[in-house]
Order: C-alpha cells, then structure tokens, then sequence
C-alpha cells in the first residue's frame, strides 16, 4: 500500500514538471510563431522577389542539416528510453551523440553564414540595401529567425551536456536509476524535439522555394 | 510497480520506424519544392511539414502517451496561433 502510495505521488510530479515544460515551449511556439506571421505576411506581399532571394540560399547544407536535426531527436528520444530501461551507458552514448549532432549542425550554421557574409549579403550591408525591399525582407527575415532558431540550438546543447552530468550520477540506493534525473532528461528532449520541429517549417520556407 | 513503469517504456523499435518516416517525408518535400505546382507550392510544403510536426509531438515527444489533457492544450494553442495568422491576413489584405 505504502508502496503504490509512493508511485502514485511521483507520477504527479513527473506530470506536473511535464505540464510546466509544456507551457514554456507554448511561449517559445508564440515567439517563434510571431516572426512565421511576419514572414508569411511580407512573402505574400512580396512573393517574386522572395523566390528569386531563396534561390541564393545553400539547398544541400540546409537538407543535410534537416537530416542532422531529425536524427538528433531520434537519438535523445532513445536515450530517454535507454535510461528509464537502466541502460545507462546507451543512454550517455545516445546523449553524446545528440550534442555531437547538435555542433555539427552550428558549424554548418556557421559556414553558411560566412559564405553568405563573404558574398556581402549580411543585415544592413550595402550589397543588401542594394536590393529590392522583398529580396531585402527575406535575407533579413532569414538571419533573424535562423539566427533565433541558431540560439536555441546553442542553449539546447548546453541544456543536454549539463543532463549527460546528471544521467551519468549514480543512481539513489535501492533504484534501477535517478527518477528525478530520468525528468529532467524528458523534458531537455521536449525542448530539444521543439528546436527540431522550428526547424521543420524554416526549412522548406527558407530553401525550398526557388 | 512494474506495471506501472511498462507504460512509459517504448520500444525502441517504434522511434526508428518514426525517425525513417521522417527522413523520408524530408526526401519528399525536396523532390516536391522542385516540381512546378504553382499555388500549390506552399501548401504542399506546409502540408508534408505539418505531418512530420504531428509525428514528432505524438511519438518523440510522447504526447499520444500522455493525459488527453496534454494533447487538448496543444490543440489549443495551435488554433491560437492559426487565428493569429488568418486574422492578420485580413487586417493586411482587406484594410
């Protein structure tokens, strides 16, 4: 009795933790959300000048790292499940794996940029105040709202190397693993899915529209 | 107890099938954006990444594993952010 007493108690913590996760990834959606209106506003006004700016953009670097993301959900998806089975060393691994992936996609990031910078086409550069108003929106929109989506990432990862400290912490006496370790797992992989499922829509709105 | 836990663990085997769905719907919006379908350009693509957003909130994310109540507020804030777009779309194009 004693016992399920107990179980029933931690399930309510591990839901209430979750319902607190949820509500700030709804803020991020709205953040985030905010910048898709402006952006499908100015395309609707704008929509020629759009295709001819994205067709500047890197179509292989931007599918690659779709890939690199979506992956890198698979992988701290498993390493939740590898750590609440007591699979401990899977789930570290699985961890590595997911910020390993989660740099790669930064320096892709990073060339990126530097290609685009190098070619002059940077916020305010005179390269761009050359260019139509809806060549102009677009590069600013997509420096803005992959920079922001950028940022998360860079927090993300840092979100999951503090987790690969506490996953890797003994687990409490008598326990197969850190229940409250296993929560904080879950819900740096809410966040982590949330970066992935951002970049699901800038991709094709930002790539693929030539 | 144990049965308890068995609710929260997946199989392995569900992420993976998930993940190749994802891959392949990406494989699939590339190959579209390079089809001329006028119009229908964007709504393809929002279409096939609204699919890929479903299956990463319901099984990555576990919400087709969590209390309904989860999922009705995730409904909710979608409508939101929807009424947003669509309202400011009236306001920028019939002012």
């Amino acid at each position: 009795m004693n016992n399920t007493m107990e179980v029933v108690e931690s399930h309510h913590t591990d839901e209430g933790a979750k319902l607190g996760m949820w509500l700030f990834l709804f803020t991020e959606l709205l953040l985030f959300g905010g910048m898709f209106i402006l952006y499908s506003i100015y395309r609707a006004k704008h929509s020629q000048e759009f295709f001819l700016a994205a067709s500047e953009l890197n179509t292989f670097i931007g599918t690659f790292n779709t890939l690199v993301l979506l992956t890198s959900s698979l992988t701290v998806a498993l390493s939740i499940e590898a750590y609440r089975r007591a699979h401990k060393k899977a789930a570290i691994w699985l961890l590595i794996a997911t910020i390993l992936m989660g740099l790669t996609f930064m320096v892709n990031k990073y060339i990126e940029w530097t290609a685009k910078i190098h070619h002059g086409i940077y916020p305010g550069s005179a390269e761009l105040l050359s260019m139509s108003d809806g060549e102009m929106l677009f590069f600013n929109l997509y420096y803005v709202m992959t920079g922001l989506h950028g940022l998360h990432v860079v927090i993300g990862v840092g979100v999951l190397s503090f987790m690969l400290y506490f996953i890797s912490k003994k687990p409490p006496e008598g326990e197969k693993f850190d229940k409250s370790a296993a929560i904080k797992l879950e819900n740096s992989g809410l966040y982590w899915h949330l970066v992935d499922i951002i970049w699901i829509f800038l991709f094709p709105l930002f790539y693929l529209i030539s | 107890m144990s049965e308890h836990e068995s609710e929260h663990l997946l199989g392995y085997g569900i992420f993976m099938v998930v993940w190749l769905a994802l891959i392949v719907l990406t494989g699939l919006t590339v190959v579209v954006a390079g089809v001329d379908l006028k119009a229908m350009t964007v709504t393809t693509a929002l279409l096939i990444a609204s699919i890929k957003t479903i299956l990463v909130l319901m099984y990555f994310m576990h919400l087709k594993y969590e209390p309904k109540f989860f999922r009705i507020m995730v409904i909710i804030v979608v409508i939101a952010l929807v009424t947003f777009i669509f309202i400011t779309f009236l306001d920028v194009f019939f002012r």
